[in-house]
């Protein structure tokens, strides 16, 4: 950011939109942003439902070793961060207890944790360093976001709705009320498996924005808050997309104006929303 | 028409040990009847093979003249359980609905408003009256007030049978009373047949058809009057029992041993659920 003259924040803010949109490098982050924080308010919903918080942030961690290690064989980044979201969630679906047991998750998740960010470690020592650094693979950055990677986002963001779309019901149904559910013929196992997936692609994906720690901040705020909101399934879905792209466009916007970055203002502006929400609606 | 559910030396076994053997019983339209037992007799596991959960290990249940796992979607279950999460932010009214609709695929359409299952769940809401907190998010409500919301979601689909699992588990005695009366409201005019585990039978002795009481791996089946007497529940102990009269008509139930063997296995018996707050030291009341 220090290769082009520091932009300053003025009061008039089409002119402040403008400057925004000027750089090609600013719109592809605002389109792979606003494409993140959809799939993010959606999915990160029905994880705060289900109370899996803590295997959605290991999903995201689990990206950091996907992308050094895809670095360290030669291959983008970005792969790595889906193959392993997606291969520890079905490493957790077949580890954790069939009864759903959070008890017996949370053991399991724990420990692929730990050894994920350590593997990642090792690959990146491995290397000795690479282009994009550990930082912005830990804590996020908005540079140098391909085409590509904006393409295989909305590729993902559409399945991942499209396979949520076609589960809602039963997977609500299943979260809210799992011995009745069963009773009624929803395939706990099943949809519990399917989930876990779609949580591990958009843990994939988001963390290629937010860095894989800060996963959490889009995936947990604007759902926590959007549930306190309204207590209807779909108006309180539609809150958690809107609060997750407002959080998204404010905190990209402030970085491309202040030297500060990016996670930093994602998980404030986060932290805050959620804070805000649960003082009104107390 | 032949009997709702009908049970022939029915045997179950959890996880490789006999709990219980020869069980018979046939229960009507419009029954209700109760299971009973001590902790860890088989109550809950006897429900579960009723909804096609647990495996039977020798003889043959029919319900609705299906086997079980075929029958399930026609019956109302209403399982064990603690209250909801305090936290949890769904409506009392949309828990109802999935009841009704919740197994179907796809995704609710804001646009595409069924009436018909609109109209049902606040008819069945109204049944149980339920109607002035049905709007409220279903962690707030008293226990009681759960309650009766969980039996609307077993209702809903218009059952011919309901299974509860100690459905007065963890509720205050007003209530308890309150709740069966309910039940055999629904039993009465709505021709549903009942079957409830309990652990203590006062609460709904004046509305109960038929007991089957449940102890060392065997049931006896009857009337109240003919089940809870001293000599038939000392045969099934294999011990002294007697049955005392307290002055308001309930009964209390004494020297019924502490089954210590069954305690370890009281897990397996209900899969996930617990009863933590049984004093073992109280005399059972029945």
């Amino acid at each position: 950011m220090n290769s082009f003259p520091s932009p300053q924040l003025s009061w008039n803010v089409i002119a402040d939109v403008r400057a925004l949109l000027e750089y090609p490098f600013m719109v592809q982050a605002f389109r792979a942003g606003i494409i993140v924080a959809i799939l993010a308010g959606i999915v990160g919903w029905f994880m705060v439902l289900r109370r899996q918080s803590f295997a959605g942030h290991t999903l995201a961690v689990v990206g950091f070793p996907g992308a050094t290690a895809a670095v360290l064989i030669g291959v983008s980044s970005t792969y790595g961060f889906y193959a392993f979201s997606v291969a520890a969630a079905l490493v957790i679906a077949m580890l954790a207890n069939p009864g759903g047991s959070r008890t017996s998750e949370s053991a399991v998740v724990g420990t692929v944790q730990a050894f994920a960010l350590a593997f990642g470690f090792l690959c990146y020592t491995l290397y000795g360093g690479f282009a994009s650094s550990i930082g912005a693979l830990l804590f996020g950055s908005f540079l140098g976001i391909t085409s590509n990677q904006v393409a295989v986002l909305a590729a993902v963001t559409l399945a991942v709705v499209a396979g949520l779309a076609a589960i809602g019901r039963p997977l609500y149904f299943a979260t809210v009320d799992p011995d009745v559910a069963l009773a009624n013929g929803v395939p706990l196992r099943t949809l519990s498996t399917f989930y876990l997936i779609i949580l591990g692609l958009t843990a994939g994906a988001v963390s290629q924005i937010t860095g894989a720690l800060l996963v959490f901040a889009l995936l947990v705020a604007p759902a926590a808050a959007a549930q306190r909101l309204s207590l209807r399934p779909l108006i309180s879905l539609a809150w958690s997309v809107v609060l997750a792209v407002a959080i998204v466009v404010t905190s990209l916007s402030l970085a491309y104006y202040y030297p500060y970055p990016l996670g930093t203002f994602v998980t404030t502006i986060a932290l805050v929303t959620y804070l805000i929400v649960r003082v009104v609606r107390q | 028409m032949s009997a709702l559910i009908q049970l022939e030396k029915v045997a179950a076994e959890v996880v490789g040990r006999r709990l219980l053997s020869d069980v018979d019983l046939e229960v009507e339209a419009g029954e209700f009847v109760a299971l009973l037992g001590p902790n860890g007799a088989g109550k809950s596991t006897l429900i579960r093979m009723l909804l096609g959960l647990h495996p039977i290990a020798s003889g043959r249940i029919t319900v609705l003249d299906q086997v079980p796992e075929q029958a399930r979607q026609n019956v109302g279950y209403l399982p064990q359980r603690r209250r909801f999460d305090p936290d949890l932010r769904v409506r009392a009214r949309d828990l109802v609905r999935l009841g009704l609709d919740g197994n179907r695929w796809g995704f609710p359409l804001p646009f595409n408003r069924n009436r018909a299952a609109v109209d049902r769940v606040a008819e069945v809401i109204e049944l149980v009256a339920a109607t002035a907190f049905a709007d409220r998010p279903i962690g707030e409500l008293s226990g009681g007030e759960q309650q009766r919301i969980l039996i609307a979601q077993a209702l809903v689909r218009r059952p011919q049978l309901l299974l509860l699992d100690e459905p007065l588990d963890s509720l205050d005695l007003p209530t308890q009373g309150s709740i069966a009366a309910l039940l055999s409201e629904i039993c009465s005019h709505q021709g549903v047949a009942i079957v409830m585990v309990a652990h203590d039978v006062n609460p709904i002795m004046s509305y109960l058809d038929r007991i089957a009481y449940l102890a060392g791996g065997k049931a006896v089946v009857g009337t109240p009057a003919e089940v809870i007497t001293g000599p038939t529940l000392s045969r099934l102990y294999g011990t002294a029992i007697e049955v005392l009269h307290a002055a308001d008509g309930s009964l209390v139930v004494v020297g019924q041993p502490d089954p210590p063997a069954f305690h370890s296995d009281r897990h397996h018996d209900d899969g996930h659920h617990h009863e933590y707050d049984r004093d073992p030291r109280r005399p059972h009341s029945h």
